[in-house]
């Protein structure tokens, strides 16, 4: 594991814009006011202590010092830079989205593209060619001539101010509206972001063999619905033009099975360096609102989070993915929480000889429960972690009395924002690899699930686990 | 409660404990599922 990188734009304009908000404001319009009010500034969204845990700045122990509510205790010397990565504001985030259209679907402002542009030449991961890629922009009027069609997406900022608009991409495509497009250009903005900064930070992007996406966006037309290779788009604008690429799709667990992929592509020495790459999960984007209109507090599912992840040969110092580790869910194994982790903890442990209290930490869905409790979907992490922990009890490694001890001790606070498959146990890469580089940790052990029942095709559950650990040495 | 005889709308939750498992313990308690889903709420 070379090197993990993450990336969060802060998008209060685009929150509307997602599922749940999106049908809930069509039914209600009204509903929009109270919406707007309960937006985050930039400034408000970079302090949340989470946001400074998922780029690097803070460690998830760090968190269970910091008190609740979280969003009323800013970290007060929180920065948008970390070592992980960083937190864009929307109108960069914005520029991106049409530094990456590449079929005239993004129209923005001319005085908002001659800002943008003022602020990303600014910027470490832009170049020239991106700046030109931007754009001189459009005039308002033309945009609001664009909107009347009935069919063309607004983009407003926090405010309410429309500074630019996406089109549809095909009259009589159902797979082309603008509202898949603004997903899809969502995904690849902050994708590659994400794999800007892997790049920056591991260099040589020419040197990358293979680009594996882990999202859960569909890329296509209405001949292929879902198609797919968001990973080439992606790559494409990161310099890594020796790299050949395609999608994992595995729901939430995709980026897990796509980091075992590649550990397996690099195994066999198909690739000697890969990189799995995933976009954020825009439709995700407000989606437990109505929780936090209820108890007055800010919409915090305010950001699109995006992970990129290097994998190579063993250079005896990176953390490495122990290959006999690997837990898959079989589809015989049944969809209870029991089977589920039966098979990605407890039989890949039993290969190892090792027991449930020998892995220092357990990366499971770390969803943030100050988001999801509000609207009464509970605290996902202690969930999953408590399960966890109720093997080692049956196992006879702990006493029930030390249940509690033993969520406490292997398991974290939730801290990143409900983006499904960046959620997903990924969150936990970075801090997990800069522990072990400094010999702080030995081992974690990354387990995702996902829902394939969402789509309607079965009612199977999946999940995919590997264990990382310390790099012993002696290449 | 009596759950002998009933018909039941099962909504499991992925994290939680899913809608087959609910299933299977409201059969064997002589009820009748007639409708089983099992949602994600993240």
């Amino acid at each position: 594991m070379r090197g993990v990188s993450y990336f969060l734009a802060h998008v209060p304009g685009l929150i509307r814009h997602g599922s749940k908000p999106s049908r809930e404001i069509k039914k209600n319009p009204p509903l929009l006011e109270s919406f707007r009010s309960h937006l985050r500034t930039f400034e408000e969204a970079v302090a949340y202590p989470p946001n400074q845990v998922f780029i690097g700045n803070l460690d998830p122990d760090d968190l269970a010092r910091v008190p609740s509510p979280w969003y009323k205790h800013p970290v007060r010397d929180g920065s948008r830079w970390g070592p992980f990565g960083e937190i864009m504001p929307e109108d960069e985030f914005y520029g991106m989205m049409k530094i990456c259209d590449e079929f005239q679907l993004v129209l923005l402002e001319e005085g908002f593209a001659r800002d943008v542009t003022g602020k990303l030449r600014q910027h470490p991961l832009f170049s020239d060619a991106d700046l030109l890629r931007l754009g001189n922009g459009v005039s308002l009027a033309d945009i609001e001539q664009q909107l009347a069609d009935g069919v063309t997406l607004p983009m407003y900022d926090r405010g309410g101010r429309l500074v630019g608009c996406v089109r549809t991409g095909h009259e009589e495509d159902p797979n082309l509206t603008a509202e898949i497009l603004m997903e899809n250009l969502a995904v690849r903005a902050s994708g590659a972001l994400a794999l800007r900064h892997q790049v920056a930070a591991t260099g040589r992007a020419e040197a990358v063999d293979f680009l594996l996406g882990g999202g859960e966006e569909a890329v296509g037309d209405r001949y292929n619905r879902g198609g797919g290779n968001m990973a080439k788009a992606i790559g494409e604008l990161c310099g890594c033009s020796r790299a050949g690429g395609a999608d994992i799709k595995a729901f939430c667990s995709g980026t897990v099975h796509a980091i075992v992929v590649a550990a397996g592509l690099v195994a066999s020495g198909i690739f000697s360096d890969v990189v799995v790459v995933a976009g954020g999960s825009f439709a995700k984007l407000g989606m437990k609102f109505q929780g936090h209109l209820r108890h007055d507090m800010p919409i915090l599912e305010d950001v699109i989070a995006a992970v990129a992840v290097r994998v190579g040969r063993d250079d005896g110092k990176s953390p490495v993915i122990r290959l006999d580790s690997i837990g898959k869910h079989e589809i015989g194994s049944g969809s209870s929480q029991q089977a589920i982790f039966d098979t990605l903890i407890v039989q890949p442990l039993d290969r190892l000889g090792l027991k449930l209290t020998q892995i220092d930490k357990y990366a499971t869905e770390m969803h943030n429960p100050e988001i999801t409790e509000p609207q009464g979907s509970g605290n996902v992490p202690r969930t999953n972690y408590r399960v966890i922990g109720s093997f080692a009890v049956l196992r006879g490694e702990i006493q029930r009395a030390d249940l509690d001890r033993f969520v406490e001790e292997h398991g974290m606070l939730g801290f990143s924002s409900t983006q499904g498959h960046t959620a997903s146990a990924v969150p936990v890469l970075g801090h997990a690899v800069r522990k072990m580089m400094s010999g702080e940790m030995n081992n974690t052990m990354f387990v995702a699930k996902g829902s394939l029942f969402l789509g309607r095709m079965t009612q199977l559950a999946d999940g995919m686990s590997f264990l990382l650990e310390r790099n012993k040495g002696g290449v | 409660m009596l759950l002998k005889s009933r018909k039941v709308i099962i909504i499991g939750e992925r994290d939680g404990v899913q809608g087959p498992a609910i299933e299977a313990c409201v059969r064997s308690a002589g009820a009748e599922p007639v409708i089983t889903q099992t949602q994600c709420f993240v």
